[in-house]
């Protein structure tokens, strides 16, 4: 058990050191540092002290990869890949192009953006469950044959109209919540409420479908009929045998959703006007700030990676299979 | 006339040669043609196939672009590039308005500053080209509306009988039966494919079709947007961006991801681990941010190479082309390990290692033995995502970093509609349009899917 999440933790972070490379390569190799320069500065018509006052500010002035003129081993240190590099695995992010801390708009930042992907993870998964549950226990009825269909249609709605519908109705006509915005804890109940109740709405359709198809492929194997035969209730035989059994894919899938939801973040923070990672990364991408995308890129990964890593012991927790192995 | 063909045309071109070569191979292999019978056996699965050939139809016409020559003058060009749609809807895309206007309005939507009667006043006027052939359209547009409306669904009606006849026909001559045979056989759904349902569905498709046709000849059917474009006319073009995104997506990295599947799961080794890696660290990567990392980096590109994209429809479209490889990206890896695993257990099946006994070569093995065996998870992941891609387009481009802002798709479109539902009084029409149109082109596609997967997965078909 031990050396298994050891290793995974170990891979996890030779994972996080590709992702690095990734992303230099991406944001130093298509465009140089020059570019960049007169990106930020306005224009072509920079004068050349400017862009390399703006680069070595920056760090920027040294070769991108190997150091020709530098000694030893500052060949590979005294370069922009290495000193980049060493700060974002130190977590360290340096500062946007406005000169604001990076480090610290992403720990203020985070707060919202969980406050939002928590209760939209814990909310949808039990719903989705519950009504895969449902829906196999009433399976072959008509009951099942619509909710199949109510939920293929639900898949095929695109978020966006269920958030505009959502800000439509509850919002402008009804005036229940509020249309957008966002206060610290005691008044973020009414303001998070929408974005949640959206979410939840659009992550119902195919998750629900998921869990249906994998609760009945489970219901086909051996020991439920025997679990039958011995007269356990068909509700039992869900709530205990199929749901325990479904563990697996279950995690599995929701190792997947949090990575959705990181993305779904940025859409439902831009539309909700709430002041998390999200709106800070299209933030970066409208004011064309190089090094905020690039931090989020990378921020987001090393999230990622967690959340991953996390699935991994899950599985250990959850399937003795892989915890022996 | 000067025919262009833009980057993502030569794609749909080179679909649309591969799927008729593939079309002409599964008719060959009895065991291809026993699955796709298969697959088109069900009622939704041809009907919703019906529905998207409409839209590839539609795809496909607005893919064949050219440039017409300037009267008068040899060897000179517009510096507009069109497609044979635009012709087609040529009225919709010339017959501009002023502003909003509601569907078959006659008058905009907004008063407007006017003179009457040499005093200064604003006022609900007539529109240019909507309803402009009506003297008194108070007393005169409703008739006028049913009396296309009844025409169309006449015209409608009339294409799907002569549809239905041919068919009758066919079936009859191929049954060597009598024509009322062949009919009560048809209706009755005894034919052994979903006839009906495929007739059904062109019916309603002719019929809605036909009425938009009649009405569209004086009317703006779904309304106009801000600058007094024809909303039909936008859609429509928007159907393009969707499929050219839904499908080059997979197929522009499918050779990465199936060329490295296969090594993976055969080679195993130091290989393997590799290639875990990379995807691994792809996939870790949120494929949001790539993609706005990606996007933001290729604009600054394309404004700094300004000589690489000489008109506007270049770059537009050299934008479009990077955001499949990038959004190809990102389904890659599922594909990958997808065939990694089928082919790990592959590789002990025992005409694998016939083969390795006969002493085939590694490199015949892969391209002769277990590529032709993965190929039904290739189609089953190509059209699974097609869906989900057409949905992150419209995400993607209302963040700002889909595709370019002039060109048309339901992205941009939903983009402009969210706006308009909080104006007073409300346009509720943008947002309608949009949502019929995306609507109906991911349903069909998610249950073509459904039918496809039943078809092919072998897991699935004991269900």
């Amino acid at each position: 058990m031990m050396t298994y999440l050891v290793r995974r933790t170990l891979y996890s972070i030779l994972v996080l050191a590709g992702i690095n490379l990734v992303t230099f390569f991406l944001f130093f190799s298509v465009n140089t540092p020059d570019d960049m320069a007169r990106l930020q500065l306005g224009g072509k018509r920079v004068a050349q002290e400017a862009v390399e006052r703006w680069k070595a500010e920056r760090g920027y002035d040294q070769p991108l990869y190997f150091n020709a003129q530098a000694a030893g081993v500052g060949k590979l240190t005294q370069t922009v890949f290495f000193e980049s590099s060493a700060k974002l695995l130190r977590l360290d992010f340096g500062k946007t192009n406005e000169n604001r801390n990076m480090g610290w708009e992403l720990g203020n930042r985070i707060g919202p953006t969980l406050a939002l992907a928590i209760p939209i993870l814990l909310i949808s998964v039990t719903l989705s469950i519950i009504l895969g549950l449902g829906l196999v226990f009433y399976r072959h009825t008509v009951l099942d044959t619509w909710g199949v269909v109510v939920l293929v249609g639900l898949m095929s709605t695109s978020s966006l109209f269920f958030i505009i519908m959502g800000q439509y109705l509850f919002a402008k006509l009804m005036v229940i919540t509020p249309v957008s915005g966002f206060s610290p804890p005691p008044g973020m109940f009414k303001f998070l409420l929408l974005p949640v109740l959206v979410s939840v709405i659009a992550h119902l359709g195919p998750d629900t479908r998921l869990y249906r198809t994998l609760f009945l492929e489970e219901l086909g194997k051996d020991y439920v009929r025997t679990a039958r035969a011995k007269g356990v209730s068909e509700w039992a035989v869900l709530g205990r045998h199929v749901l325990r059994n479904s563990l697996i894919p279950i995690i599995t899938s929701i190792g997947l959703l949090l990575p959705a939801l990181l993305a779904g973040s940025i859409l439902l923070e831009t539309f909700f006007g709430i002041p998390g990672l999200g709106t800070f990364a299209v933030d970066g991408i409208t004011s064309q700030d190089f090094s905020i995308v690039r931090a989020m890129v990378f921020f987001g990964s090393f999230l990622y990676v967690i959340t991953y890593l996390l699935t991994d012991f899950a599985y250990a927790w959850s399937d003795p299979r892989v915890r022996l192995k | 006339m000067k025919i262009v063909v833009l980057w993502t045309d030569w794609v749909v071109l080179l679909v649309l040669l591969g799927t008729l070569a593939y079309g002409w191979k599964v008719m060959r292999q009895p065991h291809l043609a026993v699955t796709w019978r298969k697959a088109f056996n069900t009622a939704t699965g041809t009907s919703a196939a019906t529905v998207l050939a409409v839209f590839l139809v539609i795809g496909l016409l607005d893919s064949l672009h050219y440039r017409p020559a300037i009267a008068g003058k040899a060897d000179a060009y517009a510096t507009e590039t069109r497609s044979v749609l635009d012709d087609i809807l040529h009225q919709q895309q010339t017959g501009r308005e002023r502003s909003y206007s509601a569907p078959l309005a006659y008058q905009g939507y907004e008063k407007e500053a006017t003179v009457i009667d040499g005093q200064a006043t604003r006022a609900y006027l007539r529109l240019q080209h909507g309803g402009a052939h009506l003297d008194q359209p108070e007393q005169q547009w409703a008739a006028d509306v049913l009396l296309r409306t009844l025409a169309g669904v006449g015209l409608g009606l009339l294409v799907a009988a002569a549809a239905t006849a041919l068919a009758v026909l066919l079936l009859a001559r191929k049954r060597r039966q009598g024509l009322g045979v062949a009919w009560r056989s048809l209706r009755r759904g005894q034919v052994g494919f979903p006839l009906r349902a495929v007739l059904l569905t062109l019916t309603v498709l002719a019929v809605l079709a036909g009425v938009m046709a009649m009405l569209a000849t004086a009317y703006h059917v779904l309304g106009t947007d801000r600058v007094g474009n024809d909303l039909l006319y936008v859609v429509l073009k928007s159907i393009r961006t969707a499929l050219v995104i839904g499908t080059m997506s997979t197929l522009v990295t499918m050779p990465i991801a199936v060329g490295l599947g296969i090594c993976a799961g055969y080679l195993r080794g130091w290989v393997d681990e590799a290639i875990q890696y990379v995807y691994t660290v792809i996939n870790s990567i949120p494929y949001v941010l790539l993609i706005a990392a990606v996007v933001l980096i290729l604009m600054v590109f394309i404004d700094n190479h300004p000589d690489l994209f000489p008109t506007s429809a270049e770059r537009t479209d050299a934008r479009l082309f990077f955001l499949c490889i990038i959004l190809g990206m990102t389904s890659w890896t599922e594909l990958c390990r997808l065939i990694r695993g089928e082919v790990i257990k592959l590789r002990e099946a025992e005409y694998i290692q016939a083969a390795q006994a006969f002493g085939v070569g590694t490199w015949r093995i892969l391209l002769v033995h277990l590529l032709p065996n993965v190929m039904h998870l290739i189609l089953i992941s190509m059209v699974i995502n097609f869906s989900g891609l057409v949905l992150a387009e419209a995400v993607l481009s209302y963040v700002g970093i889909g595709v370019d802002p002039s060109m048309q798709s339901f992205g941009t479109l939903i983009n402009t509609a969210r706006l308009e539902l909080s104006r007073e009084p409300t346009i509720w029409w943008t947002l309608a349009t949009a949502f019929t149109f995306m609507f109906s082109l991911v349903l069909s596609a998610n249950l073509f899917s459904d039918a496809i997967r039943d078809a092919f997965d072998p897991r699935a078909t004991h269900k």
